[in-house]
């Protein structure tokens, strides 16, 4: 059989039906929902008489609106617990599990899939989130949908697909200190556009990748969305499989070897062959600092603000114009000059126990900087949070300055009360820097999660390199 | 679905690139339960000033483009966030069809599920329209069963589309009966593959059907 990419190797394992000159029909192993776009759906289902076809496939937890407060208070906004009760009404009306936000398991959904193994290598896993992507960090085809096709999937368990092209990203050589894999996404999303993607699923491969951790992995697959790829994948390897042992959905004993043999056939044949392919070094990238207002506008954390005027293409430059004008920045400041009011540590993005680690051995012992209005350290889930409280990292954040929070979404969408203020400018470990994501009028910064915690104590943007004992890897 | 077959209106020009979806809709209007009336809220940031004043800067708010229907825009419209409540409100505020030289893959799949034709033309194509759309009351005419835009003044613009999708928008299609029509293949498959999953460790989740599945 000729040589496969991982990605041809799931779409043909879940290939119900083709025929020439139609989308292909695929199966769906996984759907994860949550409150924010799925009552539609369920309320289309329900319009049109149908019912779930796989409850036991689906998955919902809330963390879109949730508090990061005092769960047990009364839920205020009167919007979002509409929400919260038509998902609750929703899973138990059709027999859908509901992780809701009193469950120990709660968390963003994005990081919870992946934590009680419900993400598996060779999956096709769909969610009502762009950032499905996500959970293409085990080897599975993975990517965000709308509304109407929650509903496809509801009712179907499939969902119609054109096959994308493929892209293989190498990022050759080791890691170096204080770079990440937020870093490197940013990188290679500086380097392709935020429309680079447009078309593609992106398989991340090379030296660099590979010595990543899954939390690595992930925050690299979750951002692919921000290139415009589909989805992202590594092929599953030995750091698969021993992130994957012993989670609660994940086979044991006999049964978990079985497994792991299955999964290792997935990963890309060698010479299989990519549309498309792109090459960094790993020796050449540094953490990475946006400017501008889409994830694709960023630079080095030693450049500085580009001058509009220095991009070629004339639609660049109005943007990057435009960009500067919302941002408040000028063209030509460091990047380390620019200081910032709040911090967010938090998201699909960094909030495994691996970013907290990182971001709470960069402010071990420090205090953040006296003109910071707000520093917010979110767990991507209540296991992220436990786990973090058991090894002491909250008693590092809180001696530091930052607030402690319980785990969702929070500011990186601000559909809570976590929200940048306007005018405010943020270092977030989040994912967009659109404007008015974090809040009407808020500036956001997209960093790592220890590029963050430095900002948090200088009270501007550092280089983390300068920094000893500051890689969480060191 | 209502059909899109042919649809002539005012050209409402949008020229910005990279209009992602938290634009369109931002965050405080995702938690309504309904598909309804968002037309309200769409480009909100950037359409109202505080107190829900019209912004005159914006330029969809001019009244030369009132009533628009046609959305002029630039390349990877969409861009962002999968929030299908962006389709909906570009819907609800009049707009039928939209001319860009690109679309955000997310957005462009949710627009065919909401009768929305998203038009792909080249850079120079949308230069020209925007430049026509400078004279008050330019209209334009999408053809989706000739593939075709036209004004009054012989403005003739051919585009591609996929034929699945043209011939679903045609016909309105309820995409998810047309899946049903292949319900045996889908029982096929599940025949030889569903694997139900397993709780080997039990967590404290919330399921009310199948307590089966839990197995220590």
């Amino acid at each position: 059989m000729a040589a496969r990419t991982l990605y041809e190797k799931i779409w043909e394992a879940h290939t119900v039906r083709e025929e020439p000159g139609q989308p292909t029909l695929i199966y769906i192993d996984r759907h994860l929902i949550h409150e924010g776009t799925s009552p539609q759906a369920f309320a289309g289902l329900k319009a049109a008489g149908r019912k779930v076809r796989q409850p036991q496939l689906t998955f919902a937890v809330m963390d879109h609106s949730v508090s990061t407060k005092n769960r047990l208070l009364p839920v205020l906004d009167a919007d979002a617990l509409g929400q919260f009760e038509a998902l609750a009404r929703n899973c138990e009306e059709h027999g859908v599990h509901l992780f809701d936000m009193h469950s120990k398991n709660q968390g963003i959904v994005h990081i919870i899939g992946p934590e009680l193994g419900i993400t598996q290598p060779g999956q096709t896993i769909v969610c009502g989130d762009s950032h499905t992507s996500t959970h293409g960090a085990f080897g599975a085809l993975a990517f965000g949908i709308g509304t109407s096709e929650i509903e496809h999937v509801l009712a179907t368990q499939c969902l119609t697909q054109f096959k994308s092209k493929t892209m293989k990203i190498e990022i050759n050589g080791k890691r170096p200190r204080g770079v990440t894999a937020k870093d490197f996404i940013l990188a290679v999303i500086g380097k392709i556009g935020i429309a680079g993607g447009t078309g593609y699923v992106f398989e991340y491969t090379g030296e660099a990748v590979r010595g990543l951790s899954m939390e690595g992995r992930m925050t690299m697959c979750n951002m692919t969305i921000e290139g415009g790829a589909r989805a992202g994948m590594v092929s599953p390897d030995e750091t698969t499989f021993a992130y994957l042992e012993g989670r609660p959905f994940v086979p044991r004993g006999g049964d978990f070897q079985v497994a792991v043999d299955h999964w290792r056939s997935l990963a890309t044949d060698p010479g299989a062959r990519f549309d498309d392919s792109l090459t960094l070094n790993a020796n050449e990238l540094a953490p990475m600092v946006t400017w501008g207002t889409n994830p694709g506008m960023v630079t080095q954390v030693t450049d500085r603000v580009p001058d509009p005027s220095s991009f070629n293409d004339p639609v660049d430059r109005e943007a990057a114009s435009r960009a500067l004008v919302y941002m408040g920045l000028k063209a030509g400041t460091p990047i380390e000059d620019i200081s910032v009011d709040r911090v967010f540590i938090g998201s699909c993005t960094n909030s495994r126990i691996e970013d907290l680690r990182a971001a709470a051995k960069v402010v071990a012992g420090k205090h953040v900087s006296k003109d910071l209005k707000q520093a917010l350290v979110v767990p991507g889930s209540r296991r992220v949070k436990v786990e973090a409280e058991t090894e002491g990292l909250d008693k590092i954040f809180r001696d530091a300055g930052f607030e402690w929070r319980d785990a969702g979404c929070s500011m990186c969408i601000g559909m809570n009360d976590d929200v940048l203020p306007s005018g405010e400018r943020s270092a977030s470990t989040s994912n967009r820097n659109f404007e008015g994501r974090q809040g009407k009028g808020g500036r956001t910064h997209l960093v790592s999660p220890m590029m963050a915690a430095a900002a948090a104590i200088e009270g501007h943007f550092v280089d983390i390199r300068d920094w000893k004992n500051a890689d969480g890897a060191e | 679905m209502e059909p899109f077959i042919k649809h002539t209106g005012l050209a409402g020009p949008l020229d910005r690139v990279n209009v992602d979806t938290d634009q369109m809709v931002p965050k405080q209007f995702l938690k309504f339960l309904t598909r309804e009336g968002y037309g309200r809220v769409l480009f909100y940031d950037w359409r109202y000033l505080p107190g829900e004043n019209p912004n005159p800067e914006f330029v969809l708010n001019q009244p030369r483009y009132k009533g628009a229907s046609v959305l002029l825009a630039r390349a990877n419209f969409g861009c962002g966030s999968s929030r299908e409540h962006a389709p909906w409100a570009i819907l609800d505020y009049g707009f039928r069809a939209i001319l860009a030289p690109s679309y955000a893959d997310i957005f462009y799949n949710n627009c065919f599920k909401n009768g929305i034709l998203p038009v792909t033309l080249s850079n120079e194509q949308m230069d020209e329209l925007f430049k026509r759309a400078e004279k008050e009351g330019y209209r334009l005419t999408v053809d989706l069963q000739q593939q075709v835009v036209t004004d009054d003044s012989g403005l003739r613009y051919s585009f591609e589309i996929d034929p699945f999708r043209r011939d679903c928008l045609l016909r309105g299609l309820d995409d998810i009966g047309l899946t049903l029509v292949h319900d045996q293949h889908i029982s096929n498959f599940e025949r030889k593959n569903l694997k139900q999953p397993v709780m080997y460790d039990p967590v404290d989740v919330k399921f009310h059907k199948q307590p089966h599945l839990q197995r220590n």
